[in-house]
């Protein structure tokens, strides 16, 4: 077990270096820099001041040292500061992170709630006209591109028939639970539906996988009502894996909540990076994406390591 | 009593069996025809445009969004451009983008797979390490930053970034780049279990180079599981694709695309609804046919698996 746990975490160690340089790298390619930013809201510097300027910041060194200059200054807690936001990196993140939790945990908890029951019917009757009917319905939930069902969302509810504002956080000047929550709505509702179509399958997949194994037949031996079995045995078996893996494909969830963010501007992590990307706001968007790609590698493993120590089948070794 | 009860249940599964069976086929089938169609439509998109005698570059401000007319079946959208053939336009760019680079993604996974299954040891693990490090990554976030960087930065030529097509091939390489690990583990796993098959161990007994052995010997009989995998990465593919244009990083206006017409729709949506039907609903059917086409593969190229 503690070799598997030290090779996986090394593993993962070695990516997030890896891709922290990657992603340095490729924040330094994206369009202008920083000093050309500066001489484009003021004309009176020549080019000989933006030269002088970027030797100062070490723009003209080799990409390696300056990521060298980059990592040395975020290990000492230096994240840098957001040119759109005016304000530290990690300030500004803070109430994004919080925002994009609230969305995600709530959506997270109803999807499950639907698509745990959802799976569970059809895969009591695997091949009836239900288990169809589902299936279809979450094949078509994973067909549909998620920013077209937010839209289609937006016009019904907003658009047409008014009851719930189309984006934002809150209205300017009321805010307050009530209102927070209203704006809240619509974001949560279009990403449990994207969620419950993908989570419907792997409830369906591993009800159906447990309801092979030896103890289910033996509670149906003893007798136990059909009832009993589902809701006891089955159940209970097949949500651990589920709920865990769910719950640990944070690269897709967080896909999700990205998409869904954008369309409903609602200020969470996801729109921050896309918004930081848009707007050349070099250092929050390193600093969105490296965070969103530790999350991720971090979720990884804890889903490697849940799925080995609830399932002894797995060797660890 | 007993025999009844078995006979009973056995012929229930039966047709259910039967019935699972044939629905999948039919929808499989169905899929391939509305592919096809769509593939015809779209190749025709210039002479359709030319047949209605228009031009999809041009904006005609005396017809915003006009609904519905004969002389534009599905109307006009924001800027006057007939709605029909942009759709058609839109079309080749998301089956141009889908199936390009899910046979990129199919052919670097291949390669890796194989490369790591046959010669196993230090390049395997080397190999498949890097697949998982793949795999765990975020990978809408990372699109988007590829998307966004500047190529003359890499060296490209002005003149030549600034040419349309070249946000169609940036995101083809793309999505390629993070879409071949689900072939390279296939591949993998073929490998290692066809390398230990009489017929592959008499070919390296009588001396053939491992190349050989890889090229005639193992990859036609690994290629069943890596064409369903394919089929199916194609609406994952497009649907990306879509999300990225739609955000405005993916294919670049005027050049119509599903998702940068949505992005244009979406700023119509309380006067003009329709334009935001029409894109939605072919990237939807079309990744929906994709799916149903691969699952359809799926049953037909292994008839021993018997699917949930």
């Amino acid at each position: 077990m503690s070799g598997f746990l030290i090779q996986r975490l090394s593993q993962s160690a070695i990516v997030i270096v890896i891709m922290s340089f990657v992603i340095y790298t490729l924040i330094g390619l994206m369009p202008g820099d920083p000093i050309d930013i500066m001489i484009a809201s003021d004309p009176k510097l020549t080019p000989e001041d933006a030269a002088r300027l970027k030797a100062l910041y070490g723009l003209n060194l080799p990409i390696v040292e300056r990521y060298w200059n980059w990592l040395s200054a975020a290990l000492d807690g230096d994240l840098g500061f957001s040119r759109t936001h005016n304000e530290p990196v990690l300030t500004v993140m803070g109430p994004h992170l919080a925002r994009t939790l609230l969305l995600m945990g709530l959506s997270f908890v109803l999807s499950v709630l639907i698509a745990i029951p959802l799976g569970v019917w059809a895969a009591a009757r695997p091949y009836s006209f239900r288990d169809y009917a589902v299936n279809l319905l979450s094949l078509a939930g994973r067909s549909a591109p998620s920013f077209w069902l937010a839209l289609i969302l937006i016009f019904v509810f907003s658009v047409w028939l008014g009851w719930l504002p189309a984006g934002g956080l809150e209205t300017i000047g009321k805010g307050g639970f009530w209102d927070r929550l209203q704006y809240l709505i619509l974001p949560v509702l279009s990403l449990t539906l994207l969620n419950v179509a993908g989570f419907t399958r792997f409830v369906r997949a591993e009800t159906m996988f447990v309801l092979r194994q030896d103890f289910i037949r033996t509670a149906r031996a003893k007798g136990l009502s059909e009832r009993s079995v589902m809701m006891g045995h089955a159940l209970r078996n097949a949500m651990i894996p589920v709920v865990t893996i769910i719950a640990l494909d944070f690269g897709t969830l967080f896909s999700g909540a990205l998409i869904t963010e954008t369309v409903f501007a609602y200020p969470g992590m996801g729109k921050m990076i896309f918004d930081s990307i848009l707007t050349n706001d070099y250092n929050l968007a390193l600093v969105g994406l490296l965070f969103a790609t530790f999350i991720t590698l971090v979720a990884n493993v804890g889903a490697d390591i849940t799925y080995a120590v609830l399932d002894p089948r797995i060797s660890l070794s | 009593m007993t025999d009844r009860v078995v006979a009973w249940a056995s012929r229930r599964e039966i047709r259910r069996r039967r019935l699972h069976r044939f629905m999948r086929h039919r929808l499989a089938a169905a899929s391939a025809i509305i592919l096809g169609m769509l593939f015809l439509a779209s190749a025709f998109a210039p002479l359709v445009e030319r047949l209605m005698g228009i031009d999809i570059r041009d904006v005609d401000l005396h017809a915003l969004q006009q609904g519905p007319s004969a002389a534009h079946p599905l109307g006009t959208d924001e800027l006057g451009r007939d709605l029909l053939v942009r759709l058609l336009y839109g079309g080749q760019i998301s089956l141009l983008v889908g199936l390009v680079a899910a046979i990129f993604s199919a052919v670097i996974g291949s390669f890796i797979g194989i490369l790591a299954g046959y010669f196993g040891g230090r390049l395997d693990s080397l190999l498949m390490r890097v697949t998982d490090g793949v795999i765990a990554l975020p990978i809408l976030p990372l699109l988007i930053i590829f998307a966004a960087v500047d190529l003359t930065k890499l060296g490209f030529q002005a003149s030549g970034v600034d040419d349309g097509d070249i946000s169609l091939y940036r995101i083809i390489f793309i999505t390629a780049m993070f879409g071949w690990t689900g072939v390279a583990r296939l591949m993998r796993g073929a490998t290692l279990s066809l390398k230990e098959r009489e017929f592959v161990r008499a070919a390296i007994a009588m001396g053939a180079s491992p190349w050989r052995v890889m090229r005639v010997h193992i990859l036609p009989n690994a290629v069943s599981p890596v064409i369903v995998a394919t089929t199916l990465s194609v609406g994952g593919i497009i649907l990306f694709e879509s999300i990225l244009s739609f955000l405005g990083l993916g294919i670049q206006p005027p050049i119509p695309s599903w998702g940068n017409m949505l992005n244009g729709a979406q700023e119509q949506l309380s006067n003009a609804p329709l334009l935001m039907i029409w894109p939605g609903l072919m990237i939807f059917i079309t990744v929906l046919a994709f799916n149903f086409l691969g699952d359809g593969l799926q049953d037909a190229l292994d008839p021993r698996a018997l699917n949930d």
